[in-house]
């Protein structure tokens, strides 16, 4: 068995696109340096420029190299073995996804349970909370810093819990979207699918709502301390990744309206779905830990 | 010549012979690839080391002499980052694109082409970093730890530089390791079982474990330096309720794994040259790889050994010591099997083996001294002394470095076909081994004397010590160039042709292919018993 997939084993052709992206991480990162620096100083400078380079050569070496790589797959050049080693790179990079928010999360708890409580004199902290800000006291969410900033917490009743519902429905089309390419029923794949896309932007727009809210009426913005902090990097983080995760759905959905993947060759359509299944697992412990607790 | 044939012959399968600069740019090949990483790797070993002779130039003498005390610091940041991530990192995975392979019997990495990717785009990070250098305000000068708020509060304008190259390093180990692990996973040969693995491939595979679990965690670090540095968070500024210790957790939830990291993969080789040159097999294989899996368990719960000074409850710091010790057992277990199986083995003493000796010895040092460090009051004195430059040194330079080194030497004949130049690998051996000396043991007794880290002036009293570590340290830095000759002369084939199984003692897959290995090796896979 094994024997026989090793024959095929098909060691892909040389391809120009990985140094495309290598240029492309280079003026980005470059860019980027700069332009954080020009944006926060007011001054005027090439940061942005090399930054669009960078950003338009990443979008071009990403359609390249997909476009590339979905006609070998097409072509059937690509073996089962490479099929598993496609998902099983793809559930390690999840995993390396999982341990980004990690850090994030644990900022979270570090801040609520230990540095927080210990700003107020806590443990045997007494004096750091009587020397430093007497009048602090520790509560979360932390509307008040010790060093006086002011703002609101954002409750989870309302558009957070709408949004909730929303992706966790959208799990569900998503995985009844697998259920129906596995039986090749091309309709309703399509139609769990296209649910799954619109409920995502759906889920997008409501979280830029939810932003304005909060920047105009609320003063809560990435400014108003740890609470505005923690909660701006951890639901901007994951709303990036949902806009990713959309992207991929649409890109799927495209391929399957072209007729691509069949019930037992769909490794892009997996990748896709595990991914949203992830940021749909992230935001239920967002909306656990930020929003409710 | 028939090696040139031979290449060509195996490419007819395949593709079309790849030539010129398009080879190295567009390669998908594991060993191209590996041979990228190592010359890469080495290069910045002796960028990184030529900061060390900066550092060590000033400090030859007490007073300011040579450099600012900003561009000191900036060197010894710089050195660290270097060495580090453009140095070791990248050598091991070097070592495990060419070797990992075929030692399991596969034809190739699981993900030839993110292989390539992987490696392209560190010299454009270190390439960013080090231009930071010249930059107006100069590079990073906060140490490569970057601790809040030295990096965020007093930090220059191009830490948002160090900030993205760091991004780039995080994105490149990640790709690797995700390569690597999936590699072990789906491309055994058959017969190949968990337990038969070579060790190095083992001890890869747990590092590449590791390096997808804490390098997403550095890239938050490095995100919320970012934020609090320019876009007004306060996650490490108590003003706004974050706390300048929860960096340090931060930073040594990935900062200690990172440790095993650097030395894991060197168990592996060492676990490989030992068992040749003793004609023995290895002693305690099982136990090896079930010390190596409780070492990578135990990083997880260590970190906060680092700052056992920067407060903690008494209750946190007891458990990290006690934690920190235990891994002290699986690592004795490691060092005990090294010499159960040299124990009345027929030992001879070639290159590899002076190398791998050096480190079982070396490396123990820098344990124990690890050992001390980690028992909180007494690391209440040695706290960010030399002391703590003399344990990492001795881990990482005589431990990791070496262990590269001897890695090289061993399958350096496999690579090229060639004996490499013996005199001039022994001469590289002696003279690396006393300097090295010379350079770090001095370092034990200025620590524990009181001479700061990090610090371009000193009192008078550290004067003698200081001049032999700097003596030391540029007979270090020199006996480096004798192995880049050597390496030179090994890349142009020159040195006697080798046997397909080079050393005597040797075994494992890699020895059964003709040397040097062809471009493409395990088309079809081998049979393992």
């Amino acid at each position: 068995m094994a024997q026989q997939e090793y024959e095929k084993y098909y060691v892909p052709d040389q391809s120009p696109w990985p140094i495309v992206g290598a240029v492309a991480l280079f003026l980005i990162a470059f860019g980027a340096g700069n332009f954080v620096v020009e944006q926060t100083k007011g001054e005027s400078g090439s940061g942005g420029w090399i930054l669009t380079a960078g950003l338009v050569t990443l979008i071009f070496m990403l359609v390249g190299w997909f476009r590339h790589q979905i006609h070998e797959s097409m072509a059937g050049m690509y073996s089962a073995q490479l099929g598993r080693s496609y998902r099983q790179g793809m559930a390690w990079f999840i995993f390396s996804e999982v341990m980004f928010f990690a850090a994030f999360f644990g900022a979270l708890f570090y801040a609520r349970v230990i540095a927080v409580p210990w700003l107020d004199g806590a443990g045997n902290n007494a004096m750091t909370g009587e020397i430093l800000w007497p009048s602090f006291e520790a509560i979360w969410p932390l509307v008040q810093t010790p060093g006086g900033i002011e703002t609101t917490a954002m409750p989870w009743t309302g558009l957070p819990l709408y949004n909730t519902i929303i992706l966790m429905i959208s799990s569900v089309t998503c995985h009844y979207a697998h259920v129906a390419l596995e039986k090749n029923d091309r309709k309703k794949l399509k139609m769990w699918l296209g649910l799954t896309i619109v409920l995502g932007c759906i889920f997008l727009f409501l979280q830029v709502e939810e932003y304005i809210h909060a920047y105009t009426e609320m003063n809560l913005t990435l400014q108003s301390g740890i609470y505005g902090n923690t909660f701006f990097l951890l639901t901007g983080f994951h709303g990036m990744h949902v806009t990713l995760g959309t992207i991929i759905l649409i890109v799927l959905f495209f391929r399957i309206l072209k007729g691509h993947f069949t019930p037992e060759n769909h490794f892009a359509f997996q990748a896709g779905s595990w991914y949203w299944h992830f940021v749909d697992v992230v935001w239920v412990m967002l909306f656990f830990f930020v929003y409710i607790l | 010549m028939s090696t040139a044939a031979e290449e060509l012959h195996h490419d007819d399968h395949h593709h079309h012979a790849p030539s010129g600069i398009k080879r190295w740019l567009y390669t998908t090949n594991h060993k191209d690839i590996g041979t990228l990483y190592l010359w890469f790797a080495f290069i910045m070993f002796l960028v990184g080391g030529a900061m060390a002779m900066v550092i060590r130039a000033e400090l030859f003498q007490p007073g300011l002499q040579i450099v600012e005390p900003n561009f000191f610091n900036q060197m010894t940041t710089v050195h660290g980052l270097i060495m580090v991530f453009g140095a070791v990192m990248p050598a091991f995975t070097g070592l495990a694109n060419w070797l990992v392979p075929m030692m399991i019997g596969a034809p190739d990495m699981a993900l030839p082409r993110m292989n390539n990717w992987s490696f392209w785009i560190l010299p454009g990070a270190f390439t960013i970093l080090l231009a930071s250098l010249f930059m107006e305000g100069g590079g990073p000068a906060f140490g490569w730890t970057f601790y809040a708020p030295l990096s965020t509060t007093y930090s220059n304008d191009t830490t948002a530089l160090f900030v993205f190259s760091v991004h780039i390093m995080g994105i490149s180990s990640i790709m690797g390791a995700i390569n690597v692990i999936v590699t072990i996973f789906n491309m055994r040969a058959p017969g190949m079982t968990w337990m038969k693995m070579p060790l190095f491939v083992w001890t890869w595979l747990i590092t590449a474990f590791l390096l997808i679990a804490v390098m997403p965690v550095l890239a938050g670090a490095v995100t919320m330096v970012l934020t609090d540095k320019f876009f007004g968070t306060s996650f490490f500024d108590a003003a706004g309720g974050g706390d300048p210790v929860m960096f340090q957790h931060i930073f040594w939830f990935f900062g200690h794994p990172e440790v095993y990291i650097m030395i894991l993969p060197a168990f592996g080789i060492i676990s490989a040259i030992i068992p040749t040159f003793s004609r023995k097999k290895l002693f305690g294989y099982a136990s090896m790889v079930y010390a190596t899996t409780s070492i990578a368990l135990l990083s997880f719960i260590v970190w906060a050994h680092h700052m056992f000074t920067t407060g903690m409850p008494v209750a946190a710091e007891l458990f990290f010591m006690f934690a920190t010790m235990l891994i002290s057992v699986p690592t004795g277990v490691k060092v005990f099997n090294w010499v159960a199986t040299m124990w009345r083995g027929s030992l001879s003493f070639e290159v590899p083996m002076l190398f791998a000796l050096a480190f079982i010895v070396l490396f123990t040092i820098g344990g124990l001294s690890g050992l001390m460090l980690a028992i909180v009051p007494v690391d209440f004195q040695y706290h960010d002394t030399y002391f703590v430059v003399a344990h990492f040194h001795y881990v990482l330079v005589t431990g990791a470095i070496f262990s590269i080194m001897a890695a090289v030497y061993y399958w350096l004949p496999k690579w090229t076909g060639k004996m490499f130049d013996i005199t001039l690998a022994k001469w590289h051996f002696w003279c690396s081994l006393i300097s090295v000396n010379v350079l770090f043991f001095p370092m034990h007794f200025v620590g524990l004397a009181g001479m700061p880290r990090r610090i371009p002036d000193y009192a008078l009293q550290f004067a003698d010590f200081n001049q032999w570590i700097s003596i030391g340290g540029f007979a270090f830095g020199l006996s480096q160039l004798i192995f880049l000759a050597l390496l030179i002369k090994a890349c142009r084939k020159q040195g006697e042709p080798v046997t397909d199984q080079v050393w005597e003692g040797a075994e494992g897959l890699e020895w059964e292919l003709p040397s040097p290995a062809p471009y493409h090796t395990f088309e079809t896979p081998p049979v393992i018993k």
